[in-house]
């Protein structure tokens, strides 16, 4: 198939960017999103061009790392991340637009390549359970529901895309919170630091500069793991009993 | 903030209902009308001086309102900050004119508000035929006779349900009471009746004075 794509250009984190346009032929519709861009690549590289950079890592839907605004939606049309996004779902002749994650907190460092440390900020403020590292312990001695297993697996789920992040017409990064929130909230060994977590992880997702969700949903439709909405009801109930109890 | 947002919302919702309530009073008559508007101002003397609660009432409306409207533009300005650089494509997955009308709904609102006040409260200007100099009820009649007013209240409303619609729901989630499927279904399903009973309810006066339903004698 032969498509027109409008790629994102920007040179570096301070140089202005474009949209510029490349047209691509007998692209085939078993690619990944990700391969169709490695052979406009080559291509770029034969002409002595700078290739598009671009962000992956597994390719096989589990890391987080890929992400990219396909034509206004996050990892393009499929519930899946952007590498395990394939050609089939385009048609002949389609124009696709490509463009970075957009939010201040997730500046462009080159082309479609974003940092998000600042999700890796809001994990170090509360994000994590305080354990002594050591042998596993016995998988038994501390029992847990089966439903609030099943609830923090599929809260755990969440790979830390960013999708939300842009999605949301606020750039806010509360899908993603909420995520880590009820995912620790719901075991035993998340309990100790409950208040502190909710409080001190809201307080570093405000200070990086995401907005405030307004609860419309776009961000649990473009989630590639489908965490659902109801996560950030969790992290609101949270950290209004956190705030009642001081803390 | 968002939850400072979510309570006062909440206050107004309990307010309209109330204030829908006493309008449905203009189909008991002028005096049915009239005789309302006189017990708010009785309501808890000599408890409370003559229109005592009533002023009470307003402070907390006002403190509610200036609450409600400062963490909006403040939330509003955030988002605004978190993201600088537009997208040159976007596509809305399931957001929809409910929710992407919460900001400049709430600010026509805002300025519908104004007008309102102005109209039955502080100046009290009559724009329609019927003298009703120290009579609430015909000044009510009078006005909603007017075709354009009817026009401006009947806009107000469609902003409030859909500024309902979506609120009522979102303050459920942002105060964690939307924990589970039957909760959330039970918070969509408020805030739609609400939206409705509300916009339904303020538009039923207006329309009855406009075709002629309830007269002024």
């Amino acid at each position: 198939m032969n498509l027109t794509l409008k790629i994102w250009r920007q040179a570096g984190p301070t140089t202005k960017g474009e949209m510029v346009t490349y047209p691509v032929t007998e692209i085939s519709e078993d690619m990944s999103f990700l391969e169709m861009l490695d052979v406009l690549n080559e291509q770029l590289n034969a002409r002595g061009e700078e290739p598009i950079a671009f962000d992956s890592d597994c390719r096989e839907g589990i890391c987080g790392m890929c992400g990219l605004m396909i034509s206004g939606k996050a990892h393009g049309p499929e519930v899946t991340t952007t590498c395990q996004l394939h050609m089939r779902s385009f048609s002949d002749g389609d124009e696709i637009t490509v463009e970075p994650w957009r939010a201040d907190a997730f500046p462009v460092i080159k082309d479609l390549v974003v940092d998000r440390s600042s999700f890796d900020r809001i994990i170090q403020a509360g994000g994590f359970i305080s354990a002594n590292t050591g042998s596993a312990p016995e998988a038994h001695s501390v029992p847990v529901p089966k439903d609030k297993a099943d609830r923090a697996f599929m809260a755990a789920a969440c790979i830390g895309c960013g999708a939300c992040v842009a999605a949301c017409p606020n750039a806010s990064g509360m899908l993603f919170m909420g995520a880590k929130i009820t995912h620790l909230g719901e075991l035993p060994q998340g309990q100790p630091e409950r208040d502190a977590r909710v409080v001190n992880m809201v307080s570093q997702h405000d200070h990086e500069g995401f907005g405030g969700c307004t609860n419309i949903g776009e961000c649990s439709s473009a989630c590639p793991k489908e965490i659902p909405l109801d996560v950030i009801n969790q992290l609101n109930k949270d950290l209004r009993g956190a705030l009642m109890r001081g803390e | 903030m968002k939850m400072l947002m979510a309570l006062s919302g909440a206050l107004f919702v309990f307010y309209v209902l109330v204030h829908m309530y006493g309008n449905l009073k203009i189909f008991g008559g002028v005096d049915a009308f009239n005789e309302y508007a006189d017990h708010l101002r009785t309501l808890f003397t000599p408890f409370l001086p003559f229109g005592g609660f009533l002023w009470l009432f307003r402070v907390v409306l006002v403190v509610a309102l200036v609450a409600h409207a400062w963490s909006a533009f403040y939330l509003w300005s955030r988002a605004r900050g978190a993201r600088t650089t537009r997208y040159v494509a976007k596509a809305a997955a399931r957001a929809t004119v409910k929710s992407k009308m919460m900001r400049w709904g709430g600010v026509a609102l805002l300025l519908f508000l104004v007008w309102h006040l102005l109209q039955f409260t502080i100046v009290k200007f009559n724009v329609g035929s019927i003298p009703a100099e120290g009579n609430p009820g015909l000044l009510v009649i009078s006005s909603f006779q007017v075709w354009w007013v009817v026009l401006i209240y009947l806009l107000a409303l469609v902003a409030l349900g859909l500024h309902l619609y979506h609120g009522v729901w979102s303050a459920t989630q942002t105060l964690g009471w939307a924990g589970n499927a039957t909760a959330r279904r039970r918070a969509k399903t408020l805030g739609t009746v609400i939206a409705l009973v509300t916009s339904v309810g303020f538009a039923l006066p207006p329309l009855a004075i406009l075709f002629g339903f309830v007269k002024g004698s």
